[in-house]
């Protein structure tokens, strides 16, 4: 075929890296991690606070439904203007003595920052509130190269002093408990005393004077950003420990990383999420620390400014209408906190930088359903909608799960051609197979569901299911694709006759069935219907039978 | 009025008494009950596996069954079946580029309602006990479906109408609004989070003393009943429009901790209520 320009674009989407893949599918991860009892009495116990609370303040507000619109209007005027907005947040950064870097992916990134790291001689920075590092691996990269990072968010450096990777988006150590904290800092920062306590106070002031030398001592920092503003250049990060405000302003270079999708118009546009944000992440009516800083200050903080533009394949979601509402998250976590398949599996099993149900769409997306185990994450949720009702920007992430589902059946048929596939780690790249078992399921119920002649005919077959259960009315195997529901389930034995084929010889009886029941005699009911006539013969098939 | 039955294929198969239940209660206040023939299923099963395509005949289908038929408004005893005419079905005809069939199924998705709307909204019952003549003595805890709740926005319609059935001593179930962990496919797909999930809810529904859990989805409480039965709890699971239609005359037979879902025994009638048989299978 040749290969002539038709004047279509010839820009395609590209995919991210980096901490965006799941190693084992979501069911087996899910299954281990399940056996993890301490976890996931954390979890359990962290996430039911944080639930509460939100409900709290959230409740307090008359204008929470308004806000969430609001929220939600501002994300996809962003989204319909995003090169607009970016060009415009570059000029205003620049013009303000800062200085914007593009960066594609992860590797891309990865290379900017290390070489602006690697210019100022240091060999340490410290880092605060950044899932966009976390997501392209910066740290590991770092250290390749001989810079050493040290995160600062109290719960970041658990996950780091611990080799661990964080599991919440808001709680990144969530499914760790004191105890085990204690053990971490006592193993990992050698100027701490023995007689350590496993109290919070105790805890947070060990980290404290741990952190406060390194604040003192590095020259570097690397940030994330909530959000940035277009029409001034402004970054803003919100926080809780006030770590953060120590990294933006003491060190002499500040390198801050942001997705894409974090612009904000306006600055006024701040004030809708600075509402929205602190409810839903942490229960509170307003974050402890909001920093915000626009390009360099003379004399005043950091005089060497960065700002790390990261796509790592936002641009592939954005170009998918139906998907594209994902990159509104602004990472509250509220959806994490409600969920119950991310209450009992925890973070670990989603494999990714971003768990949970925001993670569920927002990963594979990224990606591209390119892999088994990155196209098991859509199927990680029961669709019971609660992450749904508690976004603050109404991503409607069930509906999306359900979408990304028909995009991967359709990748399994070789139905669409997967333009991801190059992130693909290529053990895990997939082809197109022959029918599974739950293909030939779904089109022999397609085929009966869709005729009530077909659904009358198959439910005379209900007869044997009642052999099948036996004498105890209860399945308690089946095998195949639905095996996993009689490991844990019984189901019961289908009764004798469906209702469609015992109603066609009974949709006549309505005297009896209101005299049976001593029609109870409401006002309306024609009075040639007997109020209070004798019980008739019972049906043919007696109801007893059927227990 | 003149009301189709919309018994969906779990209710139609596997719980004919629930449908049945519906019949009754509705006939009872006057109303006359028809069942579109045509009907099949609401397509919710293949919407959420990712199976749209298989989707599209399903919803053809009852699309075509409910435009045929002649109705005044047609009833599910289902939150999430009714959610899925209203949510999945124009989706899915648009995915398949009939615009046509999209508009036909909000018409139909618009006259369609739950049970306890239909009841509360447009038949205004608020009093089973005095409206429906309903009686149930027995304790029992109500979980709300997740597709009713958040989809329908149902709020206490189902739980109302059972408080107010005559007998019924109804507690209030802890976190009950968190899924019980059935989600269609996603139960075997997941087979080990959604038991996990189980296990929280039944934890639950143990620690209220009920003797029956109750709710609108035959589906949730095929799942939680086959998860109580298999662990031996001796806590069954009963559709609301069983209660209503249950009567002094004409009781749901419960006799102690009787799984009604899946019954393990035959049930024995009890000593104080008269043993009914008529009105067919339960």
């Amino acid at each position: 075929m040749s290969r002539t320009a038709l004047g279509m674009p010839a820009v395609r989407p590209v995919h991210g890296h980096g901490r965006l893949h799941t190693a084992v599918p979501f069911p087996e991860a899910a299954e281990a991690e399940l056996g993890n009892t301490q976890m996931r009495a954390n979890i359990r116990h962290a996430t039911h606070t944080i639930r509460g609370k939100r409900a709290r303040v959230v409740e307090e507000l008359p204008d929470w439904e308004e806000l969430r619109s609001a929220g939600s209007a501002i994300k996809e005027q962003v989204m319909a203007h995003l090169p607009e907005l970016l060009e415009q947040f570059e000029a205003n950064v620049t013009a303000r003595g800062g200085t914007v870097h593009w960066a594609r992916d992860a590797e891309e990134a990865n290379r900017i920052i290390t070489g602006l790291v690697q210019a100022t001689g240091s060999t340490d920075v410290i880092k605060i509130k950044s899932m966009a590092t976390q997501e392209i691996a910066l740290d590991d990269h770092l250290e390749a190269h001989g810079i050493t990072a040290t995160e600062t968010d109290l719960a970041e450096l658990i996950v780091q002093l611990g080799h661990d990777r964080p599991s919440h988006i808001l709680v990144p150590a969530i499914h760790k408990n004191r105890h085990e904290i204690r053990d971490i800092f006592l193993e990992q920062m050698p100027e701490t005393d023995e007689s350590l306590t496993a109290e919070p106070r105790d805890l947070a002031e060990a980290a404290r004077k741990h952190l406060r030398e390194k604040f003192l001592s590095t020259s570097v920092a690397i940030s994330g950003a909530n959000f940035g503003v277009a029409e001034t250049g402004t970054l803003t990060v919100v926080e809780s420990e006030g770590n953060g405000r120590m990294c933006l302003t003491l060190p002499e270079t500040l390198i801050t990383v942001m997705g894409i999708e974090k612009i904000v118009p306006t600055f006024e546009d701040l004030e809708v999420f600075l509402q929205l944000l602190p409810r839903s992440s942490t229960g509170e009516r307003m974050n402890p620390y909001t920093s915000m800083w626009t390009g360099v200050t003379p004399g005043d903080g950091p005089q060497d400014v960065h700002v790390v533009l990261l796509d790592n394949g936002r641009s592939a979601v954005l170009s998918d209408p139906k998907g594209r509402s994902a990159l509104h998250c602004i990472r509250c976590s509220a959806c994490l906190n409600v969920c119950p398949v991310y209450e009992q599996a925890g973070g670990h099993a989603y494999g990714s930088t971003y768990p949970g149900p925001i993670g569920a769409i927002l990963s594979p997306q990224l990606t591209g359903i390119t892999s088994e185990q990155n196209a098991s994450l859509p199927y990680a949720s029961s669709l019971c909608g609660a992450c749904y009702d508690v976004c603050p920007v109404k991503i409607n992430i069930p509906e999306i799960l359900v979408h990304l589902r028909d995009e991967d059946v359709r990748t399994q048929h070789g139905e669409r051609s997967d333009d991801g596939a190059a992130a693909a780690p290529a053990r895990t790249r997939r082809t197109p197979k022959a029918p599974s078992q739950m293909d030939l399921l779904m089109k022999g119920a397609s085929f009966v569901m869709s005729s009530g002649r077909r659904m009358a005919l198959a439910e005379k077959g209900l007869p044997l299911g009642r052999v099948v259960a036996g004498k105890d009315r209860a399945i308690s195997w089946l095998p195949g694709v639905v095996g996993g529901w009689t490991d844990e389930r019984d189901i019961p034995a289908p009764p004798r006759e469906s209702f469609r084929n015992w109603w066609a010889g009974h949709a006549g009886e309505t005297d009896q069935r209101l005299a049976a029941d001593g029609a109870a005699g409401p006002a309306d009911v024609p009075h040639d219907r007997p109020g209070d006539a004798q019980p008739v013969d019972a049906p043919h098939d007696r109801p007893e039978e059927d227990r | 009025m003149r009301i189709a039955l919309f018994a969906t294929c779990i209710v139609d198969a596997m719980y004919p008494r629930v449908a049945l239940a519906t019949v009754r209660v509705l006939e009872r206040l006057g109303h006359e009950v028809v069942f579109p023939p045509g009907q099949g299923c609401c397509s919710q099963m293949h919407v959420n596996s990712g199976y749209l395509a298989d989707a599209l005949p399903v919803v053809r289908n009852h699309v075509k069954a409910f435009t045929a038929a002649d109705y005044d408004v047609a009833v599910a005893p289902s939150g999430s079946c009714v959610a899925s005419l209203g949510h999945q079905q124009p989706m899915v005809a648009r995915a398949g580029g009939d615009e046509e069939l999209a508009a036909a199924a909000e018409a139909v998705a618009g006259n369609t309602y739950e049970l306890s709307q239909l009841l509360t909204d447009v038949l205004g019952v608020t009093d089973a006990a005095a409206q429906l003549g309903s009686w149930f003595p027995h304790t029992v805890t109500y979980h709300p479906s997740c597709h009713g709740m958040r989809l329908l926005r149902l709020g206490d319609r189902q739980k109302d109408l059972v408080a107010s059935v005559a007998g019924v001593e109804l507690v209030e179930l802890p976190d009950a609004e968190e899924c019980c962990g059935f989600g269609g496919t996603f139960s075997f797909k997941n087979p080990d989070v959604s038991a996990a999930m189980a296990e929280e809810k039944i934890g639950n529904i143990e620690a209220t003393g009920a003797e029956l859990c109750t709710g609108g989805d035959a589906s949730c409480l095929m799942h939680l009943g086959g998860a109580m039965a298999r662990r031996g709890t001796g806590v069954g699971t009963v559709h609301f429009a069983e209660i209503l239609a249950s009567t002094r005359r004409n009781p749901l037979e419960v006799s102690g901790p009787v799984e009604l879902s899946i019954p393990r025994r035959p049930a024995r009638p009890s000593s104080s209520v008269p043993t009914q048989t008529a009105g067919g299978p339960r």
